[in-house]
C-alpha cells in the first residue's frame, strides 16, 4: 500500500487490517509482551508455528500485547470466525499440541479456556464487535471476560488495543479506528478546537503530577518560537510500575497518533519519545511503529494533505530515575547529564534547546485519540469530578490477582484490592498499599474506602504517581519500606542541591540505624523535621517529594517505628538485626529439608526429631521458612 | 583489549551519529553494546574527535547508571530491587547471590564469569521477585532456587 492521504485511503488500510484482525480462518494469538515472554510465550509461539506447519493447518498465527492478567501468562487466544474468542491461560510449550488437537476437533474438554469474549465495544468506531452470536452449549460454562472479577470493574480506554491487535501491524491499529482521530483533527478541526476538546475532557497528566493536559498544550501553543517540540515521557522510573511499558509494547501507534494530534494543536513539527533503558522490547516496537507510520505518510511531510508535517525520534534513556523529571529529561535529550533545572523557567516556553516543549506521559498521549473521537464531554463523564477518565494501575505485591488494571477514577481502593485483586494471598491481612513510587506514600488499611483520584490520594499523604500499586501485608515492615525508598533516593538524587543530596542521605542513615536496632529517642521527630526542610529546600520534585515515604509511614505506622526504636523489635519480622527464626517443636516433623537448604548450615537435628537453629550462626535469611512445608518455622 | 579496535569502533560510531553532540549518550550506548563496558580509550577518542572536554564525556558516563567503566563479566546478573520485588524478598535474594558468588553488588567474579548488579524495576513486577540473567527474565525467584540457577551457567562453562 502506498501513502495514506485521504479518508478513502484510510478505509482501505482499515480493510486490510480487518483481514488479519478477524481473518476468515482460525486465528491464534499469543501475548508476547515482556511478562508473557518471561513466562515462555515466545517458545509457545514457535511451537505453535511448528505444529501448524507440521500438520499443514491453515491458521493465522499472530502476536499481541498483554491483556493485563499476568497470572494467566503465557496466554493464548483462539478466534474462529463466528465464534467467541477463547482465552487459554498458562499454555506452556507442552500444551501446544493438545491445544491444536482441540482446535482441530472443536472440543474444549481437555484444556479449559479461562474466559471467552463474545463481543466487545470498539471505543473509537463506536460499534459492537461480535465474535460469536450463537453460543454453543458447551461454552456456556466458560465465564465471559467481564464476568471475571479481575475484569468486571475495568474500563479499558488507554489499553483499548493491548492484547487484541498485533502491535507490529499498523493496519490492525487502523482497523480499530486508529489514525481516524488524526484524520478528523487535521481535516476538520482547528488547533484551538483540539485544545478545547482536551480541556473539556478534563484529562490530567498520567505521569504523576496530574497537571491539566489542555492547559499545558495551550501554554505551549501560545509560547513564542518557530520551533517547538512535543515529547513523550516513557521513562517509567517508578519501581513497581509497568503500565507504560505495556502500552509502548502493546499499542505503540496509540501513543504516536496522540502525539501527532498534540503536535498539530501546539504547532510542533518534531517529537521525541524518551524510553527507559530497561525496556528493549518497547524501544523495538516503537521504532517499528514509527517506521510504518512514516511509510504510510502518517508521519512526515504533509500528513493527510493538510500541509502539516511532523516526525518522531526515539531516544533511549540510560538508567537515571531523575531523567523522568521534565527538565532533566529534556537536558538528557540534549545529550547531557540529566540534571533538573530551576522550575521558574517553564519548559512549555523554554525546554529542549530553550525552545517551547510540551511533555506528556505515555498514557496521557494514548488517551488523546479517544478524546478526539468521542469528544471531551464523553470522556469527562467517566471517572470522578476532578479526575476524569480512567487510570491504569499495576497491581502487584502481596495480592492474589496481580496484573495491569484500568479502572474509572474514583473507584475505591477496596474495590481494586478486593474485588479486582482478589485480596491478600495465604489468608494474610492487608496492611497498606504504596502508590506514587518514591514520591508517594503508604496508605493504611483503615483508608481502604478511599476513592482513587488525584486529590484524595494527595490528601492521604501519597500521590497518584504513574500508577504503581504495591500491596503489602502484615509481613511487610513499614520502616524497612521507608528505608528502602531512601536507599533508592540516595542513589538517584542527582546531587545538584544540598538539601536533597545530603539531607536524603542523612535521613537514610537514621532509618538504617532504626532498622538495625540503633534507633534513638527523638529520631522520629528528627525525621519529620528534616523531611520538611528537604521538601522546602530542593530544586526539583525528586527532592521535594522525597520525604513522603517516611512522612506517610510515620503518620500511619508510628507504633511500628516506636517498636523498632524503643523495644528493638520488628513486628513484621523483616529487619534482620531485630528478628529471630525458631522452629516450633509441635509442628516440626524432622524432615530435615531446612537443615539441607540452610546456606550457612546452622540447623541441626536427627531425622524425624525436632530440629533446632543455632542462633549464633544464623544469618536470618529466611530460607528455612521458605522451604518448610509444615509452617514449623516462625520469625519474631 | 585491542587498542586499535577500540579506537576504530569509537570512530565508526561517532561517524554513524554524524558527530552530533546531542547523540553522545547514544554513542556511548552503542560502544558499551560492543564491549559490555566503556573502555577508557573510547572515551578519549570521543573527546578528541567530537571536540568535547574529556570531563564532560566522563560526566555523562558516570551520571547514568547503565554505563560501566569497569569491564563486566561474561554473564550479567541483574537483581531487581524495585518495590514489588523488595516486598517479595529481593534483599534476601541479592544477599544470597552475593554469598554464592563471593562478590558484592556491582562487582565481577575473579574468573570473569559473572557480574552482579542491582536494578530498579525491570517492568515485570507481577512476576516478583525477578532476576534477569543475560537478558532472560527469571520470575518468582526464591532464595533456594539460586544455587540451581547458577549451576546451569557454570555447567555451560565447563562444556
Ligand atoms: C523524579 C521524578 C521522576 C519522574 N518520572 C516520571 C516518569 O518516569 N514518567 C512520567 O511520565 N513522568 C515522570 N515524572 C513526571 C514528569 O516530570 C512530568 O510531570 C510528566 O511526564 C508530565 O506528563 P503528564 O502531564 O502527561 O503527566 C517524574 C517526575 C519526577 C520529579
Ligand atoms: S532536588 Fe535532588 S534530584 Fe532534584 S535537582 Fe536537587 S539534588 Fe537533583
Ligand atoms: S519491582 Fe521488580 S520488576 Fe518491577
Amino acid at each position: 500500500m502506498g501513502r495514506i492521504r485521504t479518508l478513502k485511503d484510510l478505509d482501505l488500510a482499515a480493510k486490510k487490517g480487518l483481514e488479519t484482525l478477524f481473518p476468515k480462518k482460525t486465528k491464534i494469538m499469543v501475548g508476547t509482551a515482556t511478562s508473557g515472554i518471561a513466562a515462555g510465550a515466545l517458545e509457545v509461539y514457535e511451537e505453535l508455528k511448528r505444529e501448524c506447519e507440521k500438520r499443514k493447518l491453515d491458521i493465522h498465527l499472530s502476536k499481541t500485547g498483554s491483556m493485563g492478567m499476568d497470572s494467566l501468562e503465557p496466554l493464548v487466544e483462539v478466534i474462529e470466525p463466528g465464534k467467541p474468542r477463547l482465552a487459554y491461560g498458562k499454555v506452556t510449550k507442552d500444551k501446544v499440541s493438545p491445544l491444536i488437537d482441540q482446535v482441530v476437533s472443536g472440543s474444549i474438554d481437555g484444556l479449559k479456556p479461562a474466559y471467552r469474549i463474545d463481543d466487545e465495544d470498539d471505543l473509537i468506531r463506536q460499534e459492537k464487535i461480535t465474535y460469536g452470536k450463537k453460543i454453543e452449549a458447551k461454552l456456556k460454562g466458560i465465564p465471559k471476560i467481564n464476568e471475571l472479577p479481575f475484569y468486571k470493574k475495568q474500563l479499558r480506554i488507554a489499553l483499548r488495543n493491548c492484547g487484541t491487535i498485533d502491535p507490529e501491524n499498523i493496519y490492525e491499529y487502523i482497523a480499530r479506528g486508529g489514525y481516524y482521530s488524526l484524520y478528523r483533527a487535521l481535516s476538520s478541526m482547528t488547533p484551538e478546537q483540539i485544545i478545547d476538546e482536551v480541556t473539556i475532557s478534563g484529562l490530567r497528566g498520567r505521569g504523576g503530577g496530574g497537571f491539566p493536559t489542555g492547559r499545558k498544550w495551550l501554554s505551549c501553543r501560545k509560547a513564542h518560537g518557530d520551533i517547538k517540540y512535543v515529547i513523550c515521557n516513557g521513562d517509567e522510573g517508578d519501581p513497581g510500575a509497568y503500565m507504560d511499558r505495556s502500552l509502548m509494547e502493546g499499542d505503540p501507534h496509540s501513543i504516536i497518533e496522540g502525539m501527532v494530534i498534540g503536535a498539530f494543536a501546539i504547532g510542533a513539527h518534531e517529537g521525541f519519545i524518551y524510553v527507559r533503558n530497561e525496556y528493549p522490547l518497547a524501544v523495538a516496537n516503537l521504532q517499528k511503529a514509527v517506521e510504518q507510520a512514516r511509510e504510510l505518510g502518517l508521519l512526515g511531510d504533509d500528513i493527510f494533505k493538510s500541509g502539516f508535517s511532523f516526525d518522531i525520534k526515539i531516544v533511549r534513556g540510560a538508567g537515571a530515575f531523575v531523567c523522568g523529571e521534565s527538565t532533566a529529561l529534556m537536558t538528557s535529550i540534549e545529550g547531557k547529564a540529566g540534571e533538573p533545572r530551576a522550575k521558574y523557567i517553564h519548559t512549555v516556553e523554554q525546554g529542549i534547546w530553550n525552545r517551547p516543549s510540551n511533555l506528556n506521559n505515555v498514557e496521557t498521549w494514548a488517551n488523546v485519540p479517544v478524546i478526539i473521537a468521542r469528544g471531551g464531554k464523553w470522556f469527562a463523564n467517566i471517572g470522578a469530578k476532578n479526575s476524569t477518565g480512567t487510570k491504569v494501575f499495576s497491581l502487584v505485591g502481596k495480592i492474589n490477582n496481580v496484573g495491569l488494571v484500568e479502572v474509572p477514577m474514583g473507584i475505591t481502593l477496596k474495590e481494586i484490592i478486593y474485588d479486582i485483586g482478589g485480596g491478600i494471598p495465604e489468608g494474610k491481612s492487608f496492611k497498606a498499599v504504596q502508590t506514587g513510587g518514591p514520591s508517594g506514600g503508604c496508605i493504611p488499611a483503615d483508608l481502604i474506602d478511599l476513592p482513587v483520584d488525584f486529590d484524595s490520594l494527595w490528601e492521604a499523604g501519597s500521590m497518584m504517581g504513574s500508577g504503581g500499586m504495591i500491596v503489602m501485608d502484615d509481613r511487610t515492615c513499614m520502616v524497612d519500606i521507608a528505608r528502602y525508598f531512601f536507599d533508592f533516593l540516595v542513589s538517584e538524587s542527582c546531587g545538584k542541591c544540598v538539601p536533597c543530596r545530603e539531607g536524603v542521605y542523612q535521613m537514610y542513615e537514621i532509618l538504617h540505624d532504626i532498622c538495625h536496632g540503633r534507633g534513638k529517642k527523638g529520631d522520629i521527630e528528627l525525621l519529620e523535621s528534616m523531611g520538611k526542610s528537604i521538601a522546602d529546600g530542593s530544586l526539583c520534585a525528586l527532592g521535594g517529594s522525597a520525604p513522603n515515604p517516611v512522612l506517610s509511614t510515620i503518620r500511619y505506622f508510628r507504633k511500628e517505628y516506636e517498636a523498632h526504636i524503643n523495644k528493638k523489635k520488628c513486628p513484621a519480622g523483616v529487619c534482620r538485626a531485630l528478628i529471630k527464626y525458631s522452629i516450633l517443636a509441635d509442628k516440626c516433623t524432622g524432615c530435615g529439608v531446612c537443615a539441607k537448604r540452610c546456606p550457612v548450615e546452622c540447623i541441626s537435628g536427627e531425622r524425624k526429631k525436632v530440629h533446632i537453629i543455632d542462633q549464633g550462626k544464623c544469618i536470618k535469611c529466611g530460607t528455612c521458612k521458605e522451604v518448610c512445608k509444615f509452617d514449623a518455622i516462625i520469625v519474631e | 583489549m585491542d587498542l586499535k579496535a577500540i579506537t576504530k569502533t569509537a570512530r565508526d560510531t561517532i561517524k554513524k551519529y554524524n558527530r552530533d553532540h546531542s547523540q553522545i549518550i547514544a554513542i556511548l550506548q552503542d560502544i558499551q553494546g560492543v564491549y559490555n563496558y566503556l573502555p577508557k580509550e573510547a572515551l578519549s577518542v570521543i573527546s578528541e574527535e567530537m571536540d568535547v572536554p574529556l570531563s564532560r564525556v566522563y560526566e555523562i558516563a558516570t551520571f547514568y547508571n547503565s554505563f560501566s567503566l569497569k569491564p563486566r563479566g561474561k554473564h550479567m546478573i541483574e537483581i531487581c530491587a524495585g518495590t514489588a520485588c523488595h516486598v517479595q524478598g529481593a534483599a534476601n535474594i541479592l544477599d544470597r547471590f552475593e554469598r554464592e558468588l563471593g562478590i558484592k553488588r556491582g562487582e565481577t567474579t575473579q574468573d570473569g564469569l559473572f557480574t552482579l548488579e542491582e536494578v530498579r524495576c525491570l517492568g515485570c513486577c507481577s512476576l516478583a521477585a525477578v532476576v534477569r540473567l543475560d537478558g532472560n527474565i527469571y520470575p518468582f525467584v526464591k532464595q533456594d532456587d539460586i544455587p540451581r540457577i547458577l549451576k546451569k551457567y557454570k555447567k555451560q562453562e565447563v562444556k
